[in-house]
């Protein structure tokens, strides 16, 4: 454990000196005044495609993720279309809540997990097809459109981020479809607003509750608050010995 | 020596078409049942988002690796200059073909969205098969290795049975050589590249796949060619089928060696030693004994026995031990692919895990009737195709008999 | 997609004979809800949407899933919205029912459409549509039980201000 640690700090403090000097680089950017929810950051014209200047990440602070709730898991699955079929070994999991309990210390902490959203995406690596893709601005996502439904994403996948549609869909809200691959798409269709990035549903939902466990932000934007909490506090990914530099980072996992 | 003739079968008796017609129901029950996961959806199988790949992956996979195997005798023949071996390339060529041919028909079917193969993605198969992504996608260079396989070996074909091309014959025998070792290295990668799972190491996978193939190519070779020579009547020695036996024996010999080794190797490591592999080993679960009674006891021990022990009838011996060759092989892919799934991967080390997906916990998994039928299906492909080209090429020796064969052989 | 072209075309050619002589037999298109702008009434010159609607389309998806770029103009939920909105009776046809707008031309052409195994194929916002509490949702097994009041408030009106 203790390597791993080590490891990550490193990566964590490589990844903020990278931003130290990003700094200077893009300060003349400043963020739009104006700018809804918690000025995540500015509004992407609908005509523009993303861009690599932003990198969209989450931090998750695990102490404050409460044990019973589990508000965050149903405010994505409804705000996605998520429906299950009463079987959680074939339903769709966006995300889900993971209970862990040091064996040392019997300490017990949840967290939400997700896609972890990683810069060097091993289902990426490996799909055949070029479905799963990561846009400029880090989201990775599935294609449908091209997903031939293999799974070798979800072999390949560390942390069973991904789910596969074993039942026909309808009524959806996004697309979803039997026989293709899908994951946390760190909610893209908020992020594209025109009016701005907002939060994602998860983290919406999380703050609305009261534990406030959950930040989404821009992780090259030096002010974004997810960044500003990285550098004073640190973030850990998990397995970071795989080195995928994951964009999803976790806060007091001990 | 005296040349060897060769003819194609004559494929009219009652029992041929017979024969045929049961294949042809193998491949629909198949197909349906293909047709009704895509219908219906993957839930009506025993496949879940834990265990992602399932009885038919372990059929396909076991099909594509032993491909690359049956290709062994005409390698043996040329490569390393067996001439007792010669009579069978041509039909060691053409099966390594339609098995490739059977497993990747499994592989397909069971896609979830096979439709969407014919659709975009060409463009991306041939993007992913550039030498620039050849560091990433293990599925791009397969993808040459599958197509060109069949190419290469047909071309060996071609230059073998067209008599002015013989002199061609061996060096591309050298060539399909070399393309079979990185086919089956390349379908051990596919698993080797999934880093984030304990059960599959590249370093080991890869090697230990060609060494399997050996086993299992030659087991489906016997398999193939002592029925036929027994239900078309011609003649098939003692010589010749001794040898395949010993063949099989020492390739048998050399996986127990390869297990034998990668096992004691993994307990050394200490972590590997306590999870997994305790898990996959001596675990109260179906992985355990697919290990020891199919892979281990059925797969190896039994048909080495069988090879090696003089007094048993050659014919049926060799039947045998291949039959369970097969057996062990199929046991030894569902160990790895389906065991190796089951086991949760190492998220948060030093803690307990608990979740709805069962995060912390062993996968259960139940194949269904369909996944079986679709596996089957691949075989029946295999088959089908074989003696398909039987009947229209004329890869098979008319005698197999002791003095064609081995003309210093004295009966 | 050349394959379908052909074989659009072809049954298109086989039926123009017989349609000239035989409009009743032509697919009756619900009206769409607007005009795009009074020149092209459709987002591009009708005769162009009828015969390219899919290369706008196939274009547009690439742009939007790939890139991020959300443009309506070709979108295909525009089209949904625009052309497949509820009747008088609030009644929304699915893809299966051949009035939906799509279903028509496609079932008499006998081309089919995969769209609708992953896209929605009615407007978003109609009474159709399942609400936070609704049949549908409940079989989820995450079930909203235990949302607190005011997540569920947000989450509905969230999703009235998605438009
Ligand atoms: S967490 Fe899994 S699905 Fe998400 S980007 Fe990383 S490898 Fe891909
Ligand atoms: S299931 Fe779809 S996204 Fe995943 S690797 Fe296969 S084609 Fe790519
Ligand atoms: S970011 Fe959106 S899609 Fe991802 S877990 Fe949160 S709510 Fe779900």
């Amino acid at each position: 454990m203790s390597r791993k640690t080590n490891q990550s700090e490193g990566k964590i403090n490589q990844y903020r000196r990278n931003f130290l000097a990003r700094t200077t680089a893009i300060a003349g950017m400043t963020v739009a005044p104006g700018v809804i929810l918690n000025s995540v950051a500015q509004a992407k014209p609908v005509d523009q495609p993303a861009s690599n200047k932003n990198r969209w990440g989450l931090l998750i602070d695990a102490n404050k993720c409460s044990s019973g709730c589990n508000s965050c898991v149903t405010a994505c699955h409804e705000e996605n279309g998520v429906t299950g079929f009463g079987n959680p070994e074939t339903d769709a999991q966006w995300i889900r809540k993971v209970k862990l309990t040091d064996k040392q210390t019997q300490k017990v902490q949840t967290i939400p997990l997700m896609c972890q959203h990683c810069e060097h995406p091993p289902c990426v690596d490996v799909c055949p097809t070029n479905a799963s893709m990561k846009r400029e601005d880090g989201v990775v996502l599935v294609d449908k459109h091209a997903c031939i439904g293999c799974r070798y994403c979800m072999m390949a996948c560390p942390y069973g981020a991904r789910s596969f549609l074993h039942e026909p869909t309808t009524e959806q809200k996004y697309p979803r479809g039997q026989g293709t691959v899908e994951s946390c798409t760190l909610c893209v269709h908020r992020i594209d607003d025109p009016n701005g990035p907002r939060n994602p549903a998860c983290v919406e939902a999380c703050n609305a509750e009261g534990h406030k466990a959950m930040w989404f932000g821009d992780l090259k934007d030096p002010n974004s608050e997810i960044t500003k909490r990285l550098k004073e506090y640190g973030g850990v990914q998990i397995r970071a010995d795989l080195g995928l530099n994951t964009g999803v980072r976790y806060q007091n996992l001990s | 020596m005296k040349t060897i003739r060769f003819t194609e079968l004559e494929g009219r008796s009652p029992g041929f078409f017979a024969l045929m017609a049961i294949l042809i129901a193998i491949i629909g029950a198949g197909i349906v049942s293909a047709l009704m996961m895509h219908g219906q959806g993957h839930h009506i199988t025993g496949m879940t988002n834990r265990i992602v790949w399932g009885t038919p992956h372990v059929f396909a996979v076991f099909l594509i690796v032993a491909a690359s195997g049956a290709l062994n005798i005409a390698s043996i023949a040329s490569v390393f200059g067996r001439t007792v071996y010669k009579p069978l390339s041509p039909l060691s060529m053409v099966l390594s073909v339609t098995i490739l041919v059977g497993g990747l028909a499994v592989l397909i079917l069971d896609l979830g969205n096979p439709e969407h193969l014919l659709d975009v993605p060409l463009t991306q198969f041939l993007y992913n098969s550039m030498p620039s992504r050849w560091t990433r996608s293990v599925f791009g260079w397969n993808f040459i290795l599958y197509t060109g396989f069949i190419f290469v070996v047909g071309i060996y074909l071609w230059f073998s049975l067209v008599p002015q091309y013989k002199k061609f014959s061996k060096a591309a025998s050298i060539f399909a050589f070399v393309w079979r070792l990185a086919l089956t290295t390349g379908t051990g990668l596919i698993f080797g590249f999934l880093v984030a799972r304990e059960a599959y190491d590249a370093a080991i996978l890869a090697p230990m796949f060609v060494v399997y193939s050996f086993a299992y190519g030659l087991a489906i070779f016997s398999l193939v060619l002592i029925p036929t020579y027994i239900w078309t009547g011609r003649e098939l020695g003692d010589v010749i089928v001794n040898r395949l036996k010993s063949l099989l024996g020492i390739f048998v010999a050399a996986s127990l060696y390869f297990v034998i080794v990668l096992n004691l190797t993994n307990f050394y490591s200490a972590a590997k030693g306590e999870g997994i592999q305790s898990f996959l080993l001596f675990g109260d679960n179906s992985y355990s004994s697919a290990f020891w009674i199919g892979q281990i006891l059925i797969g190896s021990i039994l048909p080495l026995a069988i090879a090696f022990y003089p007094k048993l009838k050659a014919r049926g011996a060799l039947l045998t031990a291949a039959a369970m060759v097969v057996v062990g092989g199929l046991s030894q892919m569902y160990v790895t692919i389906i065991g190796g799934q089951a086991y949760p991967m190492d998220m948060f080390p030093g803690k307990t895990v608990e979740s709805i997906t069962n995060d912390g916990g062993i996968a259960a998994y139940s194949p269904t009737i369909y996944e079986v039928l679709l596996g089957l299906a691949g075989i029946g492909i295999t088959i089908f195709l074989v003696v398909f080209a039987m009947n229209v090429l004329r890869i098979l020796p008319e005698s197999l008999a002791d003095k064609d064969v081995d003309p210093h052989h004295s009966a | 997609m050349l394959l379908r072209k052909i074989i659009f075309i072809l049954a298109v050619t086989a039926f123009l004979p017989l349609s000239a002589h035989a409009d009743s037999l032509l697919p009756e298109l619900p009206k769409a809800k607007k005009n795009y702008n009074d020149q092209t009434k459709c987002v591009e010159p009708v005769e162009v949407m009828r015969k390219s609607h899919m290369d706008f389309i196939m274009h547009q998806r690439d742009d939007t899933l790939r890139k991020g770029i959300r443009t309506k103009q070709h979108s295909l939920k525009e089209c949904i919205d625009c052309h497949n909105a509820p009747g008088k009776d609030l009644k929304v046809a699915s893809a299966n029912d051949s009035e939906h707008f799509c279903s028509t031309c496609h079932v008499y052409t006998a081309v089919q459409i995969d769209c609708f195994k992953c896209h929605a194929d009615k407007p978003e916002n109609t009474q159709y549509r399942h609400k936070i509490t609704s049949q549908a949702f409940k079989q989820h097994k995450f079930a909203a039980q235990n949302l607190n009041p005011k997540t569920l408030q947000l989450l509905a009106t969230e999703k009235e201000g998605h438009k």
